[in-house]
Protein backbone atom coordinates (compact mmCIF):
# COMPACT_ATOMS: atom_id res chain seq x y z
CA UNK A 1 0.00 0.00 0.00
CA UNK A 2 2.93 2.33 0.24
CA UNK A 3 4.14 3.86 -3.19
CA UNK A 4 3.77 1.77 -6.52
CA UNK A 5 4.73 -1.89 -6.35
CA UNK A 6 7.72 -3.51 -7.98
CA UNK A 7 5.87 -6.51 -8.91
CA UNK A 8 6.28 -8.70 -11.68
CA UNK A 9 3.83 -11.78 -12.21
CA UNK A 10 5.68 -14.76 -13.62
CA UNK A 11 3.04 -15.81 -15.78
CA UNK A 12 1.74 -13.80 -19.24
CA UNK A 13 -1.98 -14.07 -18.04
CA UNK A 14 -1.16 -12.80 -14.84
CA UNK A 15 1.38 -9.46 -16.32
CA UNK A 16 -2.09 -9.20 -18.76
CA UNK A 17 -4.36 -8.76 -15.48
CA UNK A 18 -1.52 -7.06 -13.74
CA UNK A 19 -1.55 -4.22 -16.25
CA UNK A 20 -5.84 -3.46 -15.91
CA UNK A 21 -6.21 -4.62 -11.79
CA UNK A 22 -3.25 -4.39 -10.56
CA UNK A 23 -4.29 -5.96 -7.18
CA UNK A 24 -1.78 -9.03 -7.35
CA UNK A 25 1.24 -6.03 -7.07
CA UNK A 26 -1.25 -4.53 -4.08
CA UNK A 27 -0.98 -8.15 -2.02
CA UNK A 28 2.30 -8.51 -2.77
CA UNK A 29 3.60 -5.32 -1.89
CA UNK A 30 1.41 -5.17 1.36
CA UNK A 31 1.54 -8.96 2.91
CA UNK A 32 4.74 -10.97 1.03
CA UNK A 33 7.91 -8.12 0.83
CA UNK A 34 6.26 -5.41 3.21
CA UNK A 35 9.31 -4.71 6.02
CA UNK A 36 8.56 -5.33 9.35
CA UNK A 37 10.93 -4.53 11.61
CA UNK A 38 13.22 -7.42 12.90
CA UNK A 39 12.69 -6.65 16.93
CA UNK A 40 8.60 -7.19 16.55
CA UNK A 41 7.82 -9.35 20.04
CA UNK A 42 4.64 -11.26 19.90
CA UNK A 43 2.66 -8.42 21.28
CA UNK A 44 2.70 -7.55 18.11
CA UNK A 45 0.80 -10.37 16.31
CA UNK A 46 -2.49 -9.07 17.98
CA UNK A 47 -3.44 -6.88 15.08
CA UNK A 48 -3.43 -9.80 12.99
CA UNK A 49 -5.33 -11.78 15.43
CA UNK A 50 -8.23 -9.00 15.22
CA UNK A 51 -8.71 -9.12 11.54
CA UNK A 52 -9.37 -12.86 11.95
CA UNK A 53 -11.71 -12.35 15.45
CA UNK A 54 -13.97 -9.40 12.81
CA UNK A 55 -14.31 -12.42 9.81
CA UNK A 56 -15.59 -15.13 12.73
CA UNK A 57 -17.93 -12.51 14.09
CA UNK A 58 -19.06 -11.94 10.60
CA UNK A 59 -19.08 -15.16 9.63
CA UNK A 60 -20.89 -16.44 12.48
CA UNK A 61 -23.18 -13.31 12.77
CA UNK A 62 -24.53 -14.01 8.85
CA UNK A 63 -25.52 -17.78 9.45
CA UNK A 64 -27.24 -16.64 12.88
CA UNK A 65 -29.02 -13.86 11.71
CA UNK A 66 -30.07 -16.98 9.17
CA UNK A 67 -32.63 -18.25 12.45
CA UNK A 68 -32.97 -15.02 14.42
CA UNK A 69 -36.27 -13.35 14.52
CA UNK A 70 -35.72 -9.82 15.63
CA UNK A 71 -39.28 -9.01 17.92
CA UNK A 72 -40.25 -8.85 20.84
CA UNK A 73 -42.70 -12.06 20.81
CA UNK A 74 -39.80 -13.88 19.21
CA UNK A 75 -36.61 -13.30 19.52
CA UNK A 76 -35.74 -15.10 22.68
CA UNK A 77 -37.76 -18.08 21.96
CA UNK A 78 -35.95 -17.50 18.31
CA UNK A 79 -32.15 -17.66 20.43
CA UNK A 80 -33.79 -20.85 22.33
CA UNK A 81 -34.70 -22.30 18.59
CA UNK A 82 -30.76 -21.71 17.70
CA UNK A 83 -29.38 -23.36 21.00
CA UNK A 84 -31.77 -26.73 20.68
CA UNK A 85 -33.21 -27.40 17.09
CA UNK A 86 -31.05 -25.16 14.97
CA UNK A 87 -28.04 -27.81 13.78
CA UNK A 88 -24.88 -26.82 15.54
CA UNK A 89 -26.73 -23.77 16.31
CA UNK A 90 -24.94 -23.84 19.81
CA UNK A 91 -21.33 -23.54 18.69
CA UNK A 92 -22.09 -21.15 16.32
CA UNK A 93 -23.58 -18.67 18.90
CA UNK A 94 -21.55 -19.44 21.42
CA UNK A 95 -18.61 -19.13 19.44
CA UNK A 96 -20.30 -15.63 18.19
CA UNK A 97 -21.21 -14.66 22.00
CA UNK A 98 -17.69 -15.54 23.08
CA UNK A 99 -16.30 -14.24 20.01
CA UNK A 100 -17.21 -10.70 21.04
CA UNK A 101 -15.38 -11.27 24.32
CA UNK A 102 -12.26 -12.21 22.50
CA UNK A 103 -12.27 -9.53 20.37
CA UNK A 104 -12.51 -7.27 23.18
CA UNK A 105 -9.61 -9.32 24.82
CA UNK A 106 -7.31 -8.90 21.57
CA UNK A 107 -8.34 -5.06 21.15
CA UNK A 108 -7.30 -4.34 25.06
CA UNK A 109 -4.22 -5.98 24.60
CA UNK A 110 -3.42 -3.99 21.37
CA UNK A 111 -4.52 -0.79 22.53
CA UNK A 112 -2.14 -1.50 25.69
CA UNK A 113 0.62 -2.48 23.37
CA UNK A 114 0.52 0.68 21.81
CA UNK A 115 0.09 2.74 25.07
CA UNK A 116 3.41 1.23 26.45
CA UNK A 117 5.74 1.48 23.10
CA UNK A 118 4.51 4.51 22.44
CA UNK A 119 2.60 3.26 19.15
CA UNK A 120 0.36 6.70 18.83
CA UNK A 121 3.39 9.13 18.70
CA UNK A 122 4.19 11.18 15.63
CA UNK A 123 3.70 10.04 12.66
CA UNK A 124 1.39 7.52 14.03
CA UNK A 125 -1.47 9.57 15.14
CA UNK A 126 -3.82 9.23 12.27
CA UNK A 127 -3.60 5.33 12.52
CA UNK A 128 -3.77 5.56 16.33
CA UNK A 129 -7.55 8.10 16.02
CA UNK A 130 -8.66 5.17 13.28
CA UNK A 131 -8.25 2.70 16.07
CA UNK A 132 -9.95 4.55 18.41
CA UNK A 133 -12.73 4.82 15.92
CA UNK A 134 -12.73 1.03 15.32
CA UNK A 135 -12.64 0.99 18.84
CA UNK A 136 -15.69 2.75 19.53
CA UNK A 137 -17.66 1.37 16.74
CA UNK A 138 -16.76 -2.33 18.20
CA UNK A 139 -18.39 -1.03 21.87
CA UNK A 140 -21.45 -0.23 20.08
CA UNK A 141 -21.91 -3.03 18.31
CA UNK A 142 -20.99 -5.29 21.13
CA UNK A 143 -23.64 -3.31 23.35
CA UNK A 144 -26.65 -3.65 20.42
CA UNK A 145 -25.50 -7.40 19.66
CA UNK A 146 -25.90 -7.85 23.33
CA UNK A 147 -29.62 -6.95 23.36
CA UNK A 148 -30.63 -8.94 20.34
CA UNK A 149 -31.59 -11.91 22.58
CA UNK A 150 -33.88 -10.16 24.37
CA UNK A 151 -33.08 -11.41 27.75
CA UNK A 152 -33.73 -9.32 31.28
CA UNK A 153 -29.76 -7.93 30.84
CA UNK A 154 -30.59 -7.43 27.31
CA UNK A 155 -33.67 -5.24 28.33
CA UNK A 156 -32.09 -3.58 31.31
CA UNK A 157 -28.74 -2.91 29.29
CA UNK A 158 -30.45 -1.09 26.68
CA UNK A 159 -32.52 0.94 29.08
CA UNK A 160 -29.71 2.10 30.98
CA UNK A 161 -27.68 2.73 28.21
CA UNK A 162 -30.17 4.36 25.97
CA UNK A 163 -31.33 6.73 29.59
CA UNK A 164 -27.65 7.97 28.84
CA UNK A 165 -28.99 10.37 26.62
CA UNK A 166 -31.68 11.82 28.69
CA UNK A 167 -28.87 13.57 30.60
CA UNK A 168 -28.20 15.71 27.47
CA UNK A 169 -29.64 19.02 28.71
CA UNK A 170 -33.14 20.43 26.52
CA UNK A 171 -33.29 17.36 24.14
CA UNK A 172 -32.46 14.62 26.21
CA UNK A 173 -35.90 13.50 26.23
CA UNK A 174 -36.39 13.88 22.37
CA UNK A 175 -33.19 11.77 21.65
CA UNK A 176 -33.99 9.30 23.87
CA UNK A 177 -38.01 9.02 22.23
CA UNK A 178 -36.03 8.97 18.70
CA UNK A 179 -33.37 6.15 19.71
CA UNK A 180 -36.44 4.09 21.26
CA UNK A 181 -39.09 4.37 18.66
CA UNK A 182 -41.50 5.27 21.38
CA UNK A 183 -41.94 5.76 25.21
CA UNK A 184 -39.81 3.03 26.13
CA UNK A 185 -37.38 0.09 24.95
CA UNK A 186 -39.62 -2.00 23.16
CA UNK A 187 -40.41 -3.57 19.53
CA UNK A 188 -39.01 -0.39 17.40
CA UNK A 189 -35.89 -0.27 19.14
CA UNK A 190 -35.23 -4.22 18.88
CA UNK A 191 -35.59 -3.72 15.25
CA UNK A 192 -33.36 -0.74 14.90
CA UNK A 193 -30.86 -2.28 16.92
CA UNK A 194 -30.79 -5.63 15.12
CA UNK A 195 -30.52 -3.52 11.86
CA UNK A 196 -27.41 -1.49 13.25
CA UNK A 197 -26.07 -4.35 14.80
CA UNK A 198 -25.34 -6.14 11.10
CA UNK A 199 -24.25 -2.50 9.62
CA UNK A 200 -21.38 -1.95 12.15
CA UNK A 201 -19.23 -4.96 11.58
CA UNK A 202 -18.74 -3.56 7.65
CA UNK A 203 -18.08 -0.13 8.87
CA UNK A 204 -15.76 -1.35 11.08
CA UNK A 205 -14.24 -3.30 8.19
CA UNK A 206 -14.05 -0.23 6.49
CA UNK A 207 -12.21 1.73 8.68
CA UNK A 208 -10.03 -1.44 9.49
CA UNK A 209 -8.73 -0.89 6.09
CA UNK A 210 -8.20 2.86 6.78
CA UNK A 211 -6.24 1.66 9.73
CA UNK A 212 -4.28 -0.61 7.90
CA UNK A 213 -3.42 1.62 4.88
CA UNK A 214 -2.16 4.12 7.62
CA UNK A 215 -0.02 1.67 8.94
CA UNK A 216 1.58 0.96 5.48
CA UNK A 217 2.66 4.32 5.29
CA UNK A 218 4.05 5.02 8.31
CA UNK A 219 5.31 1.61 8.78
CA UNK A 220 5.00 -0.31 12.07
CA UNK A 221 6.47 1.08 15.28
CA UNK A 222 8.65 -1.63 17.46
CA UNK A 223 9.64 -2.43 21.30
CA UNK A 224 12.80 0.06 20.70
CA UNK A 225 10.28 2.36 19.38
CA UNK A 226 13.20 4.14 16.75
CA UNK A 227 12.65 4.10 13.57
CA UNK A 228 13.82 2.08 10.62
CA UNK A 229 16.91 3.56 9.08
CA UNK A 230 18.51 1.42 6.58
CA UNK A 231 15.83 -1.32 5.57
CA UNK A 232 18.19 -3.80 4.50
CA UNK A 233 19.88 -4.11 8.23
CA UNK A 234 16.73 -2.85 9.93
CA UNK A 235 13.57 -5.13 8.52
CA UNK A 236 12.64 -8.46 7.71
CA UNK A 237 10.00 -9.12 4.68
CA UNK A 238 6.44 -9.65 5.63
CA UNK A 239 6.36 -13.56 4.10
CA UNK A 240 7.55 -15.71 5.68
CA UNK A 241 8.98 -13.97 9.15
CA UNK A 242 5.46 -12.14 10.22
CA UNK A 243 3.07 -14.75 8.32
CA UNK A 244 4.69 -17.34 10.49
CA UNK A 245 4.62 -15.83 13.35
CA UNK A 246 1.21 -14.56 13.45
CA UNK A 247 -0.08 -17.32 12.00
CA UNK A 248 1.44 -19.14 14.92
CA UNK A 249 0.10 -16.51 17.69
CA UNK A 250 -3.58 -16.96 16.10
CA UNK A 251 -3.23 -20.91 16.59
CA UNK A 252 -2.70 -20.26 20.20
CA UNK A 253 -4.98 -17.52 20.38
CA UNK A 254 -8.21 -20.12 18.97
CA UNK A 255 -7.41 -22.71 21.33
CA UNK A 256 -7.69 -19.56 24.14
CA UNK A 257 -10.95 -19.04 22.04
CA UNK A 258 -11.95 -22.78 21.88
CA UNK A 259 -11.51 -23.15 25.58
CA UNK A 260 -14.51 -20.54 26.49
CA UNK A 261 -16.22 -22.26 23.66
CA UNK A 262 -16.23 -25.17 24.46
CA UNK A 263 -15.53 -25.44 28.30
CA UNK A 264 -17.35 -22.16 30.03
CA UNK A 265 -19.50 -21.19 27.46
CA UNK A 266 -21.65 -18.76 29.80
CA UNK A 267 -18.82 -17.60 32.33
CA UNK A 268 -18.93 -14.29 30.87
CA UNK A 269 -22.83 -13.86 30.11
CA UNK A 270 -24.82 -13.27 32.41
CA UNK A 271 -27.86 -15.58 33.99
CA UNK A 272 -30.31 -13.48 34.03
CA UNK A 273 -30.39 -12.98 30.55
CA UNK A 274 -32.03 -16.39 30.15
CA UNK A 275 -34.86 -15.01 31.58
CA UNK A 276 -37.27 -12.87 29.05
CA UNK A 277 -37.07 -9.55 28.79
CA UNK A 278 -39.99 -7.62 31.32
CA UNK A 279 -40.23 -4.26 31.62
CA UNK A 280 -41.74 -4.55 34.70
CA UNK A 281 -39.26 -5.76 36.79
CA UNK A 282 -35.99 -4.88 36.79
CA UNK A 283 -33.15 -7.53 38.04
CA UNK A 284 -31.34 -7.32 41.31
CA UNK A 285 -28.08 -6.33 40.15
CA UNK A 286 -27.57 -5.00 36.36
CA UNK A 287 -24.32 -5.31 34.96
CA UNK A 288 -22.93 -4.34 31.88
CA UNK A 289 -20.38 -6.74 29.68
CA UNK A 290 -17.24 -7.37 31.23
CA UNK A 291 -15.64 -5.31 28.68
CA UNK A 292 -17.87 -2.13 29.43
CA UNK A 293 -17.27 -2.57 33.43
CA UNK A 294 -14.64 0.53 33.65
CA UNK A 295 -16.34 3.10 32.07
CA UNK A 296 -19.15 1.66 33.76
CA UNK A 297 -17.14 2.57 37.30
CA UNK A 298 -16.74 5.29 36.10
CA UNK A 299 -20.22 6.57 35.07
CA UNK A 300 -21.03 5.64 38.61
CA UNK A 301 -18.32 7.36 40.23
CA UNK A 302 -19.51 10.46 39.79
CA UNK A 303 -22.20 11.72 41.79
CA UNK A 304 -23.96 13.76 39.27
CA UNK A 305 -25.66 12.20 36.16
CA UNK A 306 -24.71 14.41 33.30
CA UNK A 307 -21.26 14.27 35.28
CA UNK A 308 -20.89 10.72 35.34
CA UNK A 309 -21.96 10.37 31.31
CA UNK A 310 -19.53 13.21 30.58
CA UNK A 311 -17.27 11.45 32.77
CA UNK A 312 -17.68 7.48 31.40
CA UNK A 313 -17.24 9.49 27.24
CA UNK A 314 -14.11 11.35 28.02
CA UNK A 315 -12.28 8.42 29.32
CA UNK A 316 -12.72 6.89 25.89
CA UNK A 317 -12.15 10.21 23.90
CA UNK A 318 -9.35 11.14 26.02
CA UNK A 319 -7.52 8.82 23.33
CA UNK A 320 -7.96 10.56 20.99
CA UNK A 321 -5.89 13.49 22.40
CA UNK A 322 -2.62 11.04 23.36
CA UNK A 323 -0.86 11.81 20.70
CA UNK A 324 -0.17 15.84 22.12
CA UNK A 325 -0.56 14.44 25.58
CA UNK A 326 2.53 12.88 25.88
CA UNK A 327 5.24 15.19 25.36
CA UNK A 328 8.32 12.78 25.71
CA UNK A 329 10.69 12.58 22.96
CA UNK A 330 11.22 9.02 23.51
CA UNK A 331 8.33 6.48 22.43
CA UNK A 332 8.86 3.14 24.03
CA UNK A 333 8.36 2.51 27.78
CA UNK A 334 11.44 0.39 27.66
CA UNK A 335 13.58 3.34 27.94
CA UNK A 336 11.30 5.48 30.00
CA UNK A 337 12.16 4.41 33.37
CA UNK A 338 9.26 6.37 35.48
CA UNK A 339 6.59 6.35 32.38
CA UNK A 340 6.57 2.34 32.71
CA UNK A 341 5.76 2.63 36.86
CA UNK A 342 3.06 5.12 35.66
CA UNK A 343 1.92 2.75 33.03
CA UNK A 344 1.25 -0.23 35.18
CA UNK A 345 -0.53 1.88 37.68
CA UNK A 346 -2.92 2.75 34.91
CA UNK A 347 -3.23 -1.06 33.94
CA UNK A 348 -3.98 -2.22 37.81
CA UNK A 349 -6.83 0.77 38.10
CA UNK A 350 -8.13 -0.13 34.60
CA UNK A 351 -8.75 -3.38 35.91
CA UNK A 352 -9.89 -2.65 39.17
CA UNK A 353 -12.34 -0.01 37.89
CA UNK A 354 -13.51 -3.25 35.98
CA UNK A 355 -13.50 -5.14 39.26
CA UNK A 356 -15.99 -2.04 40.74
CA UNK A 357 -17.99 -1.92 37.94
CA UNK A 358 -19.29 -5.70 38.60
CA UNK A 359 -19.74 -4.23 42.48
CA UNK A 360 -22.76 -3.01 43.61
CA UNK A 361 -22.48 0.72 43.50
CA UNK A 362 -22.60 1.64 47.86
CA UNK A 363 -20.21 2.43 50.64
CA UNK A 364 -16.31 1.52 50.04
CA UNK A 365 -16.97 0.82 46.25
CA UNK A 366 -18.03 4.06 45.08
CA UNK A 367 -15.38 5.37 46.83
CA UNK A 368 -12.49 3.52 45.39
CA UNK A 369 -14.26 4.07 42.02
CA UNK A 370 -13.96 7.60 42.94
CA UNK A 371 -10.34 7.54 43.44
CA UNK A 372 -9.15 5.06 40.49
CA UNK A 373 -11.21 7.09 37.89
CA UNK A 374 -9.39 10.18 39.29
CA UNK A 375 -5.85 8.67 38.61
CA UNK A 376 -7.55 7.34 35.18
CA UNK A 377 -7.34 10.66 33.97
CA UNK A 378 -4.44 11.64 35.75
CA UNK A 379 -2.25 9.65 34.00
CA UNK A 380 -3.51 11.05 30.70
CA UNK A 381 -3.96 14.41 31.72
CA UNK A 382 -1.47 14.94 34.26
CA UNK A 383 1.30 12.38 34.12
CA UNK A 384 2.02 11.88 30.28
CA UNK A 385 2.34 15.71 29.87
CA UNK A 386 4.06 16.09 32.70
CA UNK A 387 7.17 13.10 33.01
CA UNK A 388 7.80 14.03 29.09
CA UNK A 389 9.33 17.37 31.03
CA UNK A 390 10.80 15.54 33.70
CA UNK A 391 11.68 12.23 33.21
CA UNK A 392 15.63 10.73 32.54
CA UNK A 393 14.60 8.64 30.01
CA UNK A 394 17.81 5.56 29.35
CA UNK A 395 19.16 5.86 26.21
CA UNK A 396 17.81 4.96 22.77
CA UNK A 397 19.66 2.22 20.43
CA UNK A 398 20.93 4.32 17.47
CA UNK A 399 18.72 1.84 15.05
CA UNK A 400 16.76 -1.52 15.19
CA UNK A 401 19.89 -3.54 14.50
CA UNK A 402 21.94 -2.27 16.91
CA UNK A 403 19.35 -2.59 19.63
CA UNK A 404 18.56 -7.02 18.17
CA UNK A 405 22.45 -7.26 18.01
CA UNK A 406 23.05 -5.77 21.49
CA UNK A 407 20.54 -7.65 23.24
CA UNK A 408 22.29 -11.04 21.58
CA UNK A 409 25.67 -9.74 22.85
CA UNK A 410 24.29 -9.18 26.21
CA UNK A 411 22.47 -12.82 26.09
CA UNK A 412 25.75 -14.36 25.51
CA UNK A 413 27.65 -12.37 27.99
CA UNK B 1 -24.49 33.74 -7.90
CA UNK B 2 -25.39 30.58 -9.76
CA UNK B 3 -22.60 28.98 -7.42
CA UNK B 4 -25.26 30.60 -4.55
CA UNK B 5 -28.34 29.41 -6.03
CA UNK B 6 -27.23 26.58 -6.94
CA UNK B 7 -25.56 25.50 -3.57
CA UNK B 8 -28.94 27.18 -1.29
CA UNK B 9 -31.10 24.99 -3.65
CA UNK B 10 -28.59 21.81 -2.39
CA UNK B 11 -28.74 22.39 0.91
CA UNK B 12 -32.40 22.39 0.84
CA UNK B 13 -32.79 19.25 -1.35
CA UNK B 14 -30.44 17.47 1.03
CA UNK B 15 -32.15 18.59 3.95
CA UNK B 16 -35.45 17.43 2.72
CA UNK B 17 -34.05 14.41 2.06
CA UNK B 18 -32.15 13.87 5.12
CA UNK B 19 -35.19 14.70 6.98
CA UNK B 20 -37.66 11.81 6.67
CA UNK B 21 -34.48 9.60 7.40
CA UNK B 22 -34.13 10.79 10.62
CA UNK B 23 -38.05 10.91 11.28
CA UNK B 24 -38.91 7.30 10.69
CA UNK B 25 -37.02 6.90 13.80
CA UNK B 26 -39.03 9.09 16.31
CA UNK B 27 -42.71 7.13 17.17
CA UNK B 28 -44.79 5.67 14.46
CA UNK B 29 -48.88 6.32 14.45
CA UNK B 30 -49.68 2.67 15.80
CA UNK B 31 -47.17 3.18 18.69
CA UNK B 32 -48.52 6.82 19.87
CA UNK B 33 -52.26 5.29 19.21
CA UNK B 34 -51.28 2.31 21.72
CA UNK B 35 -50.27 5.03 24.27
CA UNK B 36 -53.95 6.53 24.66
CA UNK B 37 -54.91 7.01 28.37
CA UNK B 38 -56.28 3.92 30.11
CA UNK B 39 -58.36 3.59 33.12
CA UNK B 40 -57.81 2.14 36.81
CA UNK B 41 -60.45 1.13 39.05
CA UNK B 42 -59.28 2.27 42.89
CA UNK B 43 -62.13 0.18 44.80
CA UNK B 44 -59.31 -2.45 44.71
CA UNK B 45 -56.56 -0.85 45.70
CA UNK B 46 -56.43 -1.47 49.72
CA UNK B 47 -55.24 1.71 52.10
CA UNK B 48 -50.86 1.11 51.79
CA UNK B 49 -50.71 -0.95 48.86
CA UNK B 50 -49.33 -0.24 45.57
CA UNK B 51 -50.56 -0.98 42.57
CA UNK B 52 -48.30 -0.81 39.14
CA UNK B 53 -50.28 -0.62 36.11
CA UNK B 54 -48.59 -0.68 32.39
CA UNK B 55 -49.00 2.38 30.40
CA UNK B 56 -47.16 3.54 27.41
CA UNK B 57 -44.13 0.39 28.50
CA UNK B 58 -43.88 1.87 31.33
CA UNK B 59 -45.15 1.02 34.97
CA UNK B 60 -47.49 3.50 36.55
CA UNK B 61 -47.82 3.21 40.39
CA UNK B 62 -50.85 4.08 42.04
CA UNK B 63 -50.05 4.46 45.57
CA UNK B 64 -53.20 4.66 48.12
CA UNK B 65 -51.29 6.41 50.96
CA UNK B 66 -51.90 5.74 54.87
CA UNK B 67 -52.34 8.95 57.32
CA UNK B 68 -48.49 8.38 58.29
CA UNK B 69 -47.53 8.09 54.98
CA UNK B 70 -49.25 11.71 54.01
CA UNK B 71 -47.86 13.28 57.24
CA UNK B 72 -44.15 12.14 56.37
CA UNK B 73 -44.92 13.29 52.81
CA UNK B 74 -46.04 16.47 53.97
CA UNK B 75 -43.67 17.34 57.02
CA UNK B 76 -41.01 17.86 55.06
CA UNK B 77 -38.37 20.75 54.92
CA UNK B 78 -38.03 21.67 50.85
CA UNK B 79 -34.85 23.26 51.62
CA UNK B 80 -33.41 19.53 52.18
CA UNK B 81 -35.01 18.50 48.94
CA UNK B 82 -32.78 17.93 45.96
CA UNK B 83 -36.02 19.00 43.33
CA UNK B 84 -37.71 20.85 45.86
CA UNK B 85 -41.55 20.14 45.48
CA UNK B 86 -44.00 20.63 47.68
CA UNK B 87 -46.44 17.13 48.58
CA UNK B 88 -49.47 19.23 47.66
CA UNK B 89 -47.68 20.05 43.66
CA UNK B 90 -47.18 16.42 43.49
CA UNK B 91 -51.20 15.07 44.26
CA UNK B 92 -54.68 15.94 43.78
CA UNK B 93 -56.16 13.73 46.05
CA UNK B 94 -53.58 13.22 49.31
CA UNK B 95 -54.54 9.75 49.42
CA UNK B 96 -53.65 8.76 46.07
CA UNK B 97 -50.13 9.00 44.81
CA UNK B 98 -49.84 8.83 40.60
CA UNK B 99 -46.10 8.44 39.77
CA UNK B 100 -44.15 6.66 36.90
CA UNK B 101 -42.43 4.05 38.24
CA UNK B 102 -38.76 4.91 36.38
CA UNK B 103 -36.24 6.10 38.14
CA UNK B 104 -34.89 9.41 37.01
CA UNK B 105 -31.30 8.60 36.90
CA UNK B 106 -31.48 5.55 34.44
CA UNK B 107 -34.43 4.20 34.31
CA UNK B 108 -34.72 1.14 36.75
CA UNK B 109 -37.74 0.57 38.35
CA UNK B 110 -38.06 1.29 41.78
CA UNK B 111 -38.82 -1.29 44.39
CA UNK B 112 -42.40 -0.30 46.65
CA UNK B 113 -41.92 0.70 50.37
CA UNK B 114 -38.22 -0.03 50.83
CA UNK B 115 -34.97 2.48 51.31
CA UNK B 116 -34.52 5.11 54.09
CA UNK B 117 -37.38 6.77 53.28
CA UNK B 118 -39.76 4.31 52.84
CA UNK B 119 -41.16 5.32 49.41
CA UNK B 120 -39.17 3.59 46.93
CA UNK B 121 -35.32 2.14 46.48
CA UNK B 122 -33.88 1.75 42.99
CA UNK B 123 -31.63 -1.46 43.05
CA UNK B 124 -29.47 -0.22 40.27
CA UNK B 125 -27.74 2.93 41.74
CA UNK B 126 -29.03 3.07 45.21
CA UNK B 127 -31.48 6.08 44.83
CA UNK B 128 -34.14 6.75 47.40
CA UNK B 129 -37.43 7.90 47.11
CA UNK B 130 -39.63 9.15 49.87
CA UNK B 131 -43.63 8.73 50.01
CA UNK B 132 -44.37 11.45 47.84
CA UNK B 133 -42.33 10.09 45.32
CA UNK B 134 -39.67 12.33 45.62
CA UNK B 135 -36.03 12.06 45.54
CA UNK B 136 -34.15 12.08 48.61
CA UNK B 137 -30.63 10.22 48.63
CA UNK B 138 -28.32 8.53 45.85
CA UNK B 139 -27.94 9.56 42.23
CA UNK B 140 -31.26 10.40 40.36
CA UNK B 141 -31.92 14.07 39.69
CA UNK B 142 -35.35 14.56 39.82
CA UNK B 143 -38.70 13.27 41.35
CA UNK B 144 -40.08 10.36 40.56
CA UNK B 145 -41.99 12.29 37.40
CA UNK B 146 -46.29 12.28 37.80
CA UNK B 147 -48.13 11.77 34.61
CA UNK B 148 -51.49 13.26 33.39
CA UNK B 149 -53.93 12.04 35.50
CA UNK B 150 -57.73 12.71 36.55
CA UNK B 151 -60.16 11.27 38.89
CA UNK B 152 -62.98 10.30 36.47
CA UNK B 153 -65.29 9.21 39.41
CA UNK B 154 -64.37 8.60 43.34
CA UNK B 155 -62.78 4.96 41.95
CA UNK B 156 -62.25 5.48 38.27
CA UNK B 157 -58.70 7.30 38.47
CA UNK B 158 -57.71 7.99 33.77
CA UNK B 159 -53.96 8.25 33.27
CA UNK B 160 -52.71 9.59 30.28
Amino acid sequence: MSGPSTYVPKSAIGRWFESRLPIMGLIHSSFVVYPTPRNLNYWWTFGGILSVMLMVQIITGIVLVMHYTPHVDYAFNSIELIMRDVNWGWMLRYTHANGASMFFVAVYIHMLRGLYYGSYKAPREVLWILGVIIYLLMMATGFMGYVLPWGQMSFWGATVITNLFSAVPLVGEAITTWLWGGYSVDNPTLNRFFSLHYLLPFMIAGVVVLHVWALHVVGQNNPDGVEVKNVARDTLPFTPYATIKDGFAMICFMLFFAWWIFYVPNYLGHADNYIEANPLSTPAHIVPEWYYLPFYAILRAVPSKLGGVVAMFSAILVLCFLPWLDTSRVRSAKYRPVYKVFFWLFVASAVGLGYLGAMPAEGGYVLASRLLAVYYFAFFLIVMPLLGLFETPHPVPASIADAVLKSTHSAKA
Amino acid sequence: MLFIATGAVGAVAVGSVAWPLIHQMNPDASTIAAGAPIDVDLSAIAEGAIVTVKWRGKPIFVRHRTAKEIKDAQDVQLAQLPDPQADAQRVKKPEWLVVIGVCTHLGCIPLGHQGDYEGWFCPCHGSAYDTSGRIRKGPAPKNLEVPNYAFASDTKLTIG
